[in-house]
């Protein structure tokens, strides 16, 4: 049964994240990547990792692919911004290089896994599944990172804003009466509101 | 029991699309995606080897992992779209402005 759920899983997986790289149209690429991340997630799940899943469609297929698909939005990318899809060349270059990746790190990780084997896999345990035991270790062990990541996201929050903000709004952010003083807002009251379809890029 | 390996096996083939995807792609956002796809293969083989040593460690580098992709995915969007504002397009084989 568990083998089944796995091999089904591991299928999905596989065949979205192809759709996922090889979509000429963003938007259904995206779609991939939300139902490759789900099929993750169960994985997480028969791994003993249930916190893990809930996070990931969360974070990963929630917020995350949902800013993915708002900028597709704003920006109105469809499949015209990439009328030739890469020569050739370079794409079974590509695809070789990582075909031969692939083998290296296949190698890499079952290397590892063979030197560390230590017969078959016990079940999992009830310390490994606790919800208590990982907040107790992530906040007692972790701490230190867990705030930092804190503030990296803070940092990624105030530089998203500044990054997307509209070069005019910079103009305009020392004074303080910009409309008022160029006397031209006849339609547009506030400059910031003119050209909605750029608004709102940050996080 | 389904053997760790199986996992391991996944998540580098997972990350060799990711790779394929993020060296052919041309649109920005698809870059990105590809990206995101390679970090949930990490994902993927830290867990699995937090489940062959039963130890939590692997599972706290994820939820790390997990938020340093966000913060990563906000930065850059916003560049994108700071780009597009400057060039009317993401296509990284016109942005090549800072090749040799």
């Amino acid at each position: 049964m568990e083998t089944a759920i796995f091999l089904l899983f591991a299928f999905l997986a596989v065949a979205s994240s192809l759709v996922v790289v090889a979509h000429k149209n963003p938007v259904y690429s995206t779609m991939g990547l939300v139902l490759t991340l789900s099929a993750v997630a169960v994985l997480f799940v028969l791994l003993g990792a249930p916190f893990l899943a809930v996070l990931q469609i969360l974070i990963y297929a929630g917020a995350i692919v949902v800013l993915f698909l708002f900028v597709l939005m704003l920006l109105n990318i469809t499949r015209e911004e990439m009328p030739q899809s890469g020569q050739p060349v370079q794409r079974w270059t590509a695809i070789l290089g990582a075909a031969i990746f692939f083998g290296l790190v296949g190698t890499l990780l079952w290397r590892v896994y063979h030197a560390a084997n230590r017969g078959p896999l016990a079940p999992l345990s009830e310390q490994l599944v606790s919800l208590k035991a990982l907040a107790g270790e992530l906040f007692a062990e972790y701490l230190l990172p867990f705030e930092i990541v804190g503030l990296l996201l803070l940092v990624a929050v105030i530089a998203a804003t500044v990054l997307a903000r509209r070069p005019e709004d910079a103009e305009n952010a020392g004074t303080a009466v910009g409309p008022v003083l160029t006397g031209t807002a006849t339609t547009e009251p506030d400059p910031s509101g003119q050209n909605p379809d750029f608004g709102g890029g940050g996080r | 029991m389904i053997p760790i390996s199986w996992y391991l096996l996944l998540s580098a083939l997972l990350f060799a699309i990711g790779t394929a995807g993020a060296l052919t792609r041309r649109n920005g956002i698809s870059i990105f995606l590809s990206i995101e796809l390679m970090l949930n293969a990490a994902n993927l083989a830290l867990v699995a080897y937090s489940r062959m040593w039963d130890a939590r460690t692997g599972q706290l580098v994820v939820f790390f992992v997990l938020a340093v992709a966000a913060a990563e995915a906000a930065v850059g969007l916003a560049l994108f779209i700071a780009i597009y504002r400057q060039r009317r397009t993401i296509d990284v084989n016109r942005l090549n402005l800072m090749r040799w």
